[in-house]
């Protein structure tokens, strides 16, 4: 297996070190030493392991009794039962906050794609006062962290009279997510050709026809990656979402799961089915978002 | 059904730039006719057909097309067809759909788009790709298929801008007869930007030859390459181009090397100094025996054999006061059996096809 000769076989008279190498076979282009194989994929399954271990360690025990979670002793796999499922389902608020999740989610999507594919879109292609001012704002808001927005944003939220609705879960959202969209989507219009803008606009079409039957349809890589950032980032979020939602059958999931652990008395039985089914959302709009991620979806339009 | 352009002091000025783009374009494209703009990188040949395109403001001046003021109308509102340099196909649609757009847009009813869309795809052989994306296509189809979207829709002018300088050389030069005899045969007014003085010359009704934003002349082939107003088109026109130096001039004699070359009255009559620009094209050019009056020595450098021709790339022997554009000058010489390099032989001007202009301003002066 090993490529290198054993050191019998060298010939007496070879006693400059270098010869040794030089009877190696010579390693080809994209080939590994037999050490550098063992290290790579030693520490990809390091990494797997690390990455995978904290899932499939809720997912087992959301299959496990309340009692069985608690003990010291691990145990893997013991009963399973699907008990703590309906539970969760069916004694608890966690279907309506999976619910209003869902609703929040889906605007947050919906609006944060609209707005930031329009003014990437603007930022791309046309030239208007403060442009530069708006995308430095783009770039400087993405620096604050959430804590210290969170109280300004609810004054805001509490003068509108939005406190413990979901528009102001979605408002808050998107002021996350829209500009770090607007910002990548203009990124991806940029490598549209204009001269596609410019044969639209003599084939007769205007600005907004350019933008929606030309542009958006070339743009779908990019608009997928919005689309699954901005879901993800209304999906999970806690801070906001403890901090604006009042009654019980408001809130998120983000902030309703909390509820299980309190500080005495966690109901880990109840939490971990329920974090399970929180990932099925996630999966499912990644899997539609993943099937457009394609290249070359420009390619021939434009030569060069 | 076709119809006039007219450029009356159009001008652009690009933001950030204080010289104009394009200074005070005045130029009239007959309907019908196939207009050429060409000049070197830069000249604001591009520009000007933008704005012809409605891509480009308008700084100060107007543009029309027919009656129509279209300065600052919208593109959509013109009735002009582009073809652009890289095609700019849309590429999520197919070959059919790119053609079809326009009038899709325009709310044509579809049989009628499918009608026009087939005769089109029929003229450029474009037929057995119509359900084809433009990703599946060769250069050459998809530059048919931009030539294709331009054509159904039946617009009042073309724009062309470079749309040949993304073939290979020998499909240029079919596709440029191409383009030449269809819109021969359309009849529809075309303007075509070119930086290939070879793409001027053989496909323009007119040639307009731009440098600087400024238009320089505008003429048929022929004129533009027997009569060149300035310096600047002489040198440009022409393949290879035209040799062009200033001169010395004594007593209606103007001195190249050793020699002296009689000048035409009317040339030396309208000489204001001392000294004058000659040109003369590489066939212009004889080759002499040593002492024939009029003949001056060049030492040859290079020869380019074309089969048919060849050229002579000589320096001038016996330098004296004269400053040449380039540095070599080039001849028009039997082919097989050139002068090796090195070798001295004798060149005469043809005097009939001598160019002279200002030295200062390079405006042509007469030769006859």
């Amino acid at each position: 297996m090993s490529a290198i000769l054993p050191s019998g076989a060298l010939d007496p008279a070879d006693t400059a070190g270098a010869t040794a190498s030089d009877r190696r076979r010579p390693r080809r282009r994209g080939e590994r030493s037999l050490l550098a194989s063992i290290v790579l994929h030693a520490t990809l399954l390091l990494a797997t392991f690390i990455a995978l271990f904290p899932v499939v360690w809720v997912a087992l025990s959301s299959l496990k009794p309340a009692n069985v979670i608690r003990s010291r002793e691990i145990e893997l796999f013991n009963s399973p039962s699907l008990d703590n499922y309906r539970q969760v389902l069916f004694e608890t608020s966690f279907p309506t906050w999976f619910l209003n999740s869902v609703i929040v989610a889906a605007f947050t999507m919906v609006i944060g794609i609209a707005m930031s594919a329009t003014a990437g879109y603007a930022l791309s292609r046309f030239n208007f006062p403060g442009k530069r001012g708006l995308m430095w704002t783009f770039l400087v808001t993405q620096m604050f962290p959430v804590a210290i927005l969170i109280v300004p944003i609810y004054l805001i939220m509490a003068n509108l009279g939005l406190i413990d609705t979901k528009a102001s879960l979605v408002i808050a959202y998107c002021t996350v997510a829209v500009p770090f969209c607007a910002w990548m989507l203009r990124g991806y219009f940029d490598t549209i050709p204009r001269e596609l803008d410019e044969a639209a606009a003599l084939d007769g079409l205007g600005p907004f026809g350019t933008f929606w039957r030309v542009i958006l349809p070339l743009a779908r890589p990019g608009l997928a990656v919005t689309a699954f950032y901005t879901f993800i980032t209304a999906w999970g979020e806690v801070a906001y979402a403890i901090a604006f939602m009042q009654t019980d059958s408001h809130l998120t999931l983000g902030a309703g799961l909390q509820q299980f652990v309190p500080q005495f008395n966690q109901r880990w039985e109840l939490l971990t089915p329920a974090a399970v089914m929180i990932m099925v959302p996630a999966a499912v709009v990644f899997f539609f978002a993943q099937k457009h991620l394609v290249a070359g979806l420009t390619a021939g339009g434009t030569k060069g | 059904m076709s119809t006039s352009v007219i450029f009356d002091q159009a001008t652009r000025v690009y933001p950030n730039s204080t010289t104009p783009a394009v200074d005070s374009l005045d130029l009239e494209i007959e309907a019908g006719e196939f207009l050429v703009l060409v000049g070197p990188s830069g000249c604001g040949k591009s520009t000007s057909l933008r704005m012809l395109a409605g891509l480009e403001d308008v700084d100060s001046g107007r543009i029309r097309i027919g009656e129509r003021e279209v300065t600052h109308l919208r593109p959509k509102d013109r009735d002009i067809a582009m073809v652009f340099q890289n095609y700019a196909l849309y590429p999520h649609m197919s070959v059919a759909e790119n053609m079809g757009f326009a009038l899709k847009i325009a709310g044509v009813g579809k049989s009628d788009i499918d009608a026009r869309v087939r005769e089109a795809a029929r003229i450029l052989d474009l037929e057995p790709f119509l359900d084809r994306r433009p990703k599946a296509l060769s250069g050459g189809q998809r530059q048919r298929v931009a030539m294709g979207r331009a054509i159904v829709r039946q617009p009042q002018v073309f724009c062309m801008d470079e749309p040949l300088s993304n073939l290979d050389a020998k499909l240029r030069v079919s596709t440029r007869t191409q383009i030449a005899s269809l819109q021969r045969r359309l009849g529809i007014t075309t303007v075509y930007v070119t930086h290939d003085q070879v793409e001027a010359m053989t496909m323009g009704d007119r040639v307009a030859v731009l440098k600087d934003g400024v238009l320089q002349q505008v003429d048929t082939p022929l004129n533009l390459f027997d009569k060149p107003a300035n310096v600047f088109v002489a040198g440009f026109i022409g393949s290879p181009s035209m040799n062009i130096g200033t001169f010395q001039v004594a007593g209606g004699h103007a001195t190249i090397g050793a020699a002296q070359v009689p000048l035409p009255r009317v040339t030396s009559d309208a000489l204001r100094g001392a000294e004058v620009t000659l040109g003369f094209r590489p066939e212009a050019l004889e080759v002499v025996t040593e002492g024939t009056p009029g003949a001056f020595a060049v030492e040859a450098l290079v020869a380019e054999e074309l089969g048919s021709d060849a050229y002579l790339y000589s320096s001038l022997v016996a330098v004296g006061t004269e400053r040449l554009n380039a540095d070599h000058i080039v001849a028009r010489v039997a082919p097989r059996g050139v002068p090796a390099k090195g070798e001295t032989m004798w060149l005469r001007i043809a005097e009939e096809k001598l160019h002279a202009f200002d030295p200062g301003s390079g405006v042509v002066l007469p030769t006859a």
